[in-house]
Order: structure tokens, then C-alpha cells, then sequence
């Protein structure tokens, strides 16, 4: 209850999210807006929860920015349709952008065009093998997905000798693979 | 007589069995979690579950927003009882052994995988769209399961068996899964579902060569078959799916009193 004859203080521009916002006071507090490229860069340190190797942006889900008047609006789109990170991401990203001075980002979910292994950027691909997860291999468009399996060199040792054991790894978007030269198993980040 | 249906009611019913089915055997699927054959197996089972359960999310939020009495997705999901679920009789058999596990699976998955094939081209932004991302994640499922179906049927004396028996005992719950009603034949003239004699012919085409590469007997076309999922007719098994499932939900509504 207000007590009688006491005006309220004016409230603090609220932000959208208080559960994720920081407390620091945002990098650009002057009010001037990030360029693009400041944007990118920080989606860049924004990890993959599941496989922490990689960015958002080298995964490809960070489909685009658009700035709709004041407001920053970034498309995602998740791997896979029951992807259980998908939620983690979308937090994430919104409060790597608030730490970074953007107010009120909009996460927007999208589902097309489906997001494909081929957006991986060869950076990503990279740190994926380095991190031990055998990179997709060839082109979505061109694999046919019932047809035979791609040979997928290990990770660790780069023999070809490989053996798939699983259709499925760690995570819906990864199969199970043990490689005959080194003994070793490892994820392979499946073509879709 | 019942009254026709809208377009928005036929779509939202039409949504509800895509629905439906993908949560169904989702939550069969899960069943399997702790006490799978093997680890790597589960782990597949698993992921599979996971992705259909995705794809039912799909499913439900749009046929949320088609909602006449405004229920969102989970309230679609959680709080409708077993004669309001249009999921296909098949994804609600038990999982029996391993074999009849993966022929369930590998009769749904080619259903599924000709039916989304229809609809990523369906004049329907939404449904193309949701469409197109479970096509490639249902493609490796069937992919799986056909695997194993040739793997039990020409596999071992007893694999072969049981994959026999398995095929045979769910082979009279397919029958709905080509036998089209007015709402499927409705929204297939608008290309919002699958055309039904294309789907028929692709899904029995299919079968029968899976079955024959694995050496089992071909299936009678003209067995009597079970129908009713689409009016909400169900086997046993449904209730106490549901039971398990909504449990949560119908105890603890939205699970905000603890």
C-alpha cells in the first residue's frame, strides 16, 4: 500500500527479463547502437551448452538481426525439433546481448528454411574435430539420407578405419562411432 | 448426424492426430529409458522420442492457436482424456519385446516419412515448415528401423521368429494408417494432406520391400483391420498411457502448487 501524501519514485526503465538481465551496467549505457559487427561479435562468445566447443554463430543457428525501431530482433533456429538446449540457447543469447548493452533484445524463433549441418562455418568444423566430435562430412543437399554411409575419419587419430555403433550419440544430432586404428570412440555430427 | 466441420476445425483436428501420434509413441519410447537392451540402443531410443516429442510440440502450438476454447499446447497435451486423442492405434501398443518394439516403429516411420513428404509442400507456410525440419530428422528413423527390422527378420532362428510374430501381431493396427476419412480426404484435395491412395501405395510399397529384404512373410492386404483413432476409439493401452503421462498435470495443475 502507498501511504497517504508520499509520491512514488519514479521506476527504473524495467527490463524485459529480470531473470536473466545483469546487473552491470551495459557497456554502451550512453544509449549509442552497436554495429552489426559488435552484435556478431558477441553471439560469438555465446556457446553451445551441449557441445561448449562451439558458438552459436559457427553452428549456424543465429539466422539473422534486424533492428525493428529501438528494438534488436535476432532470429534462431533450433538443430533438431525436440533440440532440449533450444530454450538454454535463446536465454543465453538474450543475456550475452543485455550484458553487451542492447536493451530488450527479441529472441525469434524460426523454423525455415530447417537448419542444416552445411551451416557450420569451416571455423566451427574445426574446433568441432579439435574437440573431438568428427565434423559433418559432405553436403546436406547432396547426401541422401537413406542411401550409404559416409566413410568419417576419427577425430583423434584421422584413420578412416570407423565403425558406426549407434544412429544416435550423446544428443539427437550426433551417431555413436568407434574407430579401428586407435580404438577410440567418438561423436560424429551427423549430415542433415 | 454431426455437423460439418469448419476449415479451422478440420485443420485442428487434422493437427491433433499429427499431434497425437508423435507423443504417444514418444512416451512409448520413453518407456524403454533405464532398461533398453543395450546402452547404444537406448540412446537411439531415446533420441527418437525426443525428436518426435519436438515435433509434436510443433504440431500442438499451431493447433493451440487454431483452439476455438483457447487451450495451449500443453494443455492440449496434458488435460484432454483418452477419447479426445486422435493418435494412430499403432503408437499406443505396448513395446513387447525388442523386435516388436522396432516393427511398431518401422510401420509408423514409414507413414510418417511419406506423409511429411506430402506435406512439406502443403500451401500452408506453418505446416511445410514444421514439415521439412521433422522430414530429415524421420528419415533417419526410418533409416534405423528399417535397418533392424532386416537385422531380426534375417538375422538368427529366434530373432527371425520373434520379428515374425511382431510383424504379424501389429500388422492389424496399420490398416488406419492408409484408410483415409473425410477429413484426411478434404484437406487432401487443398494439399494439406497427404494424397490417400499416393500414401497407400508408398507406405505398402515400402513395407513389403523392408519385409521382403528381411526374409519375413508378406501380410495379408485384406486382413481384417482395427480403425477408430480418428473418432477417438482406442485400444486399452491408451488410458493408462495417459494415466502415467497427465498424472503430474491433472494432480498438480501446471505444477505450481508443490
Amino acid at each position: 500500500m502507498q501511504k497517504p501524501g508520499k509520491t512514488p519514485k519514479p521506476a527504473a526503465a524495467p527490463l524485459e527479463n529480470p531473470m536473466i538481465a545483469s546487473d552491470k551496467v551495459p557497456a554502451n549505457a550512453s544509449g549509442e547502437r552497436l554495429s552489426e559487427e559488435q552484435i556478431w561479435q558477441l553471439l560469438e562468445e555465446v556457446k553451445d551448452p551441449e557441445v561448449p566447443a562451439v558458438s552459436v554463430v559457427e553452428l549456424g543457428v543465429v539466422r539473422q538481426l534486424n533492428w525493428q525501431d529501438q528494438q534488436l530482433v535476432v532470429d534462431v533456429t533450433p538443430t533438431y525439433s525436440g533440440c532440449p538446449a533450444t530454450d538454454l540457447i535463446e536465454a543465453l543469447i538474450a543475456e550475452a546481448l543485455m550484458q553487451g548493452g542492447i536493451r530488450n533484445p527479441q529472441i525469434k524463433r524460426v523454423l525455415t528454411p530447417a537448419w542444416t549441418t552445411d551451416w557450420i562455418t569451416p571455423a566451427g568444423r574445426e574446433k568441432l574435430r579439435q574437440f573431438g566430435i568428427a565434423p559433418p562430412q559432405g553436403s546436406a543437399s547432396k547426401m541422401t539420407l537413406l542411401g550409404h554411409d559416409q566413410q568419417i575419419s576419427c577425430p583423434h587419430c584421422g584413420s578412416k578405419h570407423t565403425e558406426q555403433i549407434s544412429e544416435f550419440g550423446s544428443t539427437a544430432c550426433k551417431a555413436l562411432y568407434r574407430c579401428s586404428s586407435c580404438l577410440e570412440p567418438f561423436d560424429y555430427f551427423k549430415c542433415i | 448426424m454431426t455437423q460439418a466441420l469448419t476449415q479451422q476445425q478440420t485443420l485442428h483436428e487434422y493437427l491433433l492426430r499429427l499431434a497425437d501420434s508423435n507423443l504417444i509413441i514418444s512416451q512409448r519410447l520413453c518407456e524403454l529409458c533405464g532398461k533398453a537392451p543395450a546402452v547404444e540402443e537406448e540412446m537411439a531410443l531415446m533420441n527418437v522420442a525426443l525428436d518426435l516429442v519436438g515435433q509434436a510440440r510443433n504440431w500442438y502450438e499451431y493447433a493451440a492457436d487454431l483452439d476455438e476454447t483457447k487451450r495451449d499446447a500443453d494443455t492440449l497435451a496434458f488435460r484432454r482424456d483418452a477419447h479426445e486423442y486422435r493418435n494412430l492405434l499403432l503408437t499406443e501398443q505396448p513395446n513387447g519385446d525388442y523386435a516388436e518394439t522396432m516393427a511398431r516403429q518401422f510401420y509408423f516411420d514409414v507413414w510418417h516419412y511419406f506423409t511429411l513428404q506430402s506435406l512439406v509442400n502443403a500451401p500452408d507456410e506453418r505446416i511445410a515448415g514444421i514439415a521439412a525440419k521433422a522430414l530429415k530428422e524421420v528419415t533417419y528413423h526410418l533409416r534405423r528401423s528399417s535397418a533392424w527390422v532386416k537385422r531380426l527378420g534375417d538375422g538368427t532362428e529366434e530373432s527371425h521368429q520373434r520379428m515374425e510374430v511382431a510383424v504379424e501381431s501389429l500388422w492389424r493396427f496399420t490398416g488406419e494408417l492408409i484408410t483415409p476419412d473425410q477429413i484426411d480426404t478434404d484437406l487432401a484435395a487443398q494439399g494439406l494432406a497427404p494424397n490417400p491412395e499416393q500414401l497407400a501405395e508408398d507406405w505398402k510399397g515400402m513395407v513389403k520391400e523392408v519385409l521382403t529384404e528381411a526374409t519375413l512373410s508378406l501380410q495379408a492386404d485384406d486382413a481384417w483391420m482395427y480403425l477408430g483413432s480418428k473418432k477417438g476409439v482406442h485400444t486399452e493401452h491408451l488410458g493408462l498411457i495417459l494415466a502415467e503421462m497427465q498424472f503430474l498435470q491433472r494432480a498438480y495443475p501446471d505444477a505450481k502448487t508443490w
